[in-house]
């Protein structure tokens, strides 16, 4: 089959790259391995709520339009959104369609499917930054009498193994996940590695909403002080609820959670911890303090310190004198361990050299290396927002232009040629 | 982004830092270094220590010079004292990894530094290395580091500065992590 460009996956990141596509009239097709938004479907916990209220939900020709802006989407709810969006944009989707090999030919692209080979002039990566959940090495030294799972395979607590749980990770699925476990009667350690801590609600205003009004999420990759770090730093502890609680170091202490440092091994049975963890709460109580800042500025500068309440300081993070340093796996109390240590991308069918060392695809602000390859949904793709829905957006239309262009280029090409 | 008008000078050239930093992301090989040292007994407790080579950047390195260790125990251990305690080295390793790293965060964060000191506490009970007590541990229970920090900063950012040389110190990472040891006997 031939076909100018190819789109892999139809989540939110290939959809709105779809319909841009369409608004240039490029002709496409999106790959999907399962059908539309399939790991929100297949791979997420039942809990789970998006990190941005609902008025931020927006894509290329869709917006919320429902009764409670303000509120946090469940997964039910958002599938139901990216679902309308794929059938409104006329994304033309394959479903059930599985990429097993990604080759350069002569022309572009050859799409190896187990339904069949695309050839193509462009191709889109939009496959997800989520595919495979992490485990570090140290899970080998783990008593085999405890069990392990990760996020992809955590449903519920009901799973779990009465008894205590010991959570590596605390960016927002290890805290959520940890506070969850917790409420269910399984006792939960959680150990904490450097992390975002944000308020869910600041005078008065969602965080998400000054990040936005600020200008913050719009910040470009180009401006960013340190692009590196910026796209590999973890997900802010934050969780949409009904009930816009902030999540946090204190508010796990104050539920019973016990809080301990970085895991840094597992020697005979006993877990050890980073004797830094003091640091690395002070460190993101610091880092808090400069955004909270950022956003009075930003108010004063702007005048809209009369719509907003008053600024407000939140008490630092509660940390032992001496936390903690060792923790016995071997005595029973814990029975499970959740890994929450991040995920990473799979592109074992990608048969170009454009991985970096650490397996992820290296680009220029989604646009890849190798011509007529573009990236999608990675963290600061683009701009801050680019792994939020709504920074699929302004990502989709950019590539698209570059896209187009580079067809354009191709035509030209082959014109003079011909 | 460093700041170009901004005449600030610690005495640490970020640039090359930033620069290495770009250069070893793409040559991990190169990255991969060996620090070493090597150690003669002198008699009694006290013993004489030596660094001069290192291995980094792919080759062979050495300091410009050699640099000697005395190491012996205090006189109320019924030691000569010709030297700091080994313990003693460990907190002068880390103060001046930490200080070394306040230095060049300052100079990356465009931050004036007039004067940096640190007083360094390691609290042991004696009666591990004795061997009169297994519950207490040989080494510290604990270390406290106190910084005075004469910059022109406000006093968040002199915070954020000695925070951030934490998170990037090695010796600090030695220190409160694990770290796995082979010792071998030729």
């Amino acid at each position: 089959m031939k076909v100018t460009t190819v789109v892999i996956g139809a989540g939110h990141s290939g959809l709105a790259m779809s319909k841009c596509l369409i608004d240039r009239s490029i002709d496409h097709v999106v790959l999907e391995r399962g059908q539309v938004a399939n790991s929100w479907k297949t791979e997420r916990w039942d809990s789970l709520r998006l990190l941005t209220p609902n008025w931020q939900s927006r894509l290329p020709g869709l917006a919320y339009d429902g009764s409670d802006p303000d509120g946090f989407m469940a997964m039910p709810e958002l599938i139901n959104f990216i679902d309308r969006y794929a059938v409104t944009a006329g994304a033309p989707v394959q479903p059930e369609t599985t990429v097993t090999s990604v080759q350069r030919t002569d022309g572009g692209y050859r799409v190896e499917t187990n339904q069949g080979v695309w050839d193509c002039q462009a191709v889109v990566l939009a496959s997800g930054a989520c595919n495979i959940a992490s485990v570090p090495a140290v899970a080998e030294a783990v008593p085999a009498e405890i069990d392990m799972v990760t996020p992809a395979d955590y449903r519920n607590p009901d799973q779990l193994a009465e008894g205590g749980v010991l959570v590596v990770g605390a960016s927002a699925t290890g805290a959520q996940l940890a506070e969850e476990i917790h409420r269910s009667g399984r006792p939960v350690t959680i150990s904490v590695g450097e992390h975002v801590r944000m308020p869910r609600t600041y005078r008065g205003k969602d965080v998400q909403w000054w990040m936005d009004a600020s200008g913050l999420l719009d910040e470009t990759y180009l401006t960013v002080d340190d692009i590196v770090r910026a796209r590999r730093l973890p997900s802010p502890q934050l969780v949409g609820t009904p009930e816009h609680t902030m999540l946090d170091l204190n508010s796990m202490s104050d539920l019973g959670i016990k809080l301990m440092g970085r895991l840094a091994g597992v020697r005979d049975g006993q877990a050890q911890f980073s004797g830094g963890f003091r640091n690395l709460c002070a460190l993101s109580d610091l880092k808090m303090g400069r955004l909270l800042k950022t956003f009075d500025e930003w108010a004063t500068e702007n005048g809209v310190d009369s719509e907003v309440a008053n600024p407000e300081r939140f008490e630092p993070t509660a940390v032992e004198i001496e936390p903690p340093l060792g923790l016995d796996l071997n005595n029973g109390e814990i029975k499970t361990i959740l890994w929450a240590t991040g995920y990473r991308p799979d592109y074992s069918w990608l048969d170009i050299p454009v991985l970096d060392r650490k397996g992820h695809v290296k680009h220029d602000g989604g646009v890849v290396s190798s011509p007529g390859m573009y990236l999608m949904g990675m963290p600061f793709l683009r701009r801050r927002k680019s792994s939020f829905i709504h920074g699929a957006g302004d990502d989709a239309r950019e590539l698209t232009e570059h896209l187009g262009q580079y067809l354009e280029g191709q035509a030209g090409l082959h014109g003079a040629a011909g | 982004m460093t700041v170009t008008d901004n005449p600030v000078d610690n005495g640490v050239n970020v640039e090359a830092l930033l620069g290495a930093r770009e250069a070893l992301s793409e040559a991990p090989e190169a990255a991969q270094f060996q620090w070493r040292a090597t150690c003669k007994w002198m008699n009694g407790t006290h013993s004489q220590s030596t660094v001069e080579g290192f291995f980094g950047l792919g080759e062979e390195q050495s300091h410009r010079t050699e640099y000697n260790f005395d190491a012996d125990h205090p006189e109320i251990f019924a030691s000569e004292d010709n030297g700091a305690t080994p313990v003693e080295y460990v907190l002068v390793g880390l103060a001046s990894c930490l200080t070394a790293g306040v230095a060049s965060v300052a100079q990356n964060r465009g931050i004036q530094l007039s004067s940096v000191s640190a007083t360094l506490e390691g609290e042991m009970n004696v009666l591990g290395i004795l061997g009169a007590d297994s519950d207490v541990r040989n080494g510290f229970s604990g270390i406290k580091v106190s910084y005075n920090i004469d910059a022109d900063a406000s006093p968040d950012d002199i915070k954020a500065l000695v925070a951030q040389s934490q998170k990037r110190s090695a010796v600090f990472d030695v220190i409160s992590n694990p770290t796995n040891i082979t010792v071998e006997v030729n």
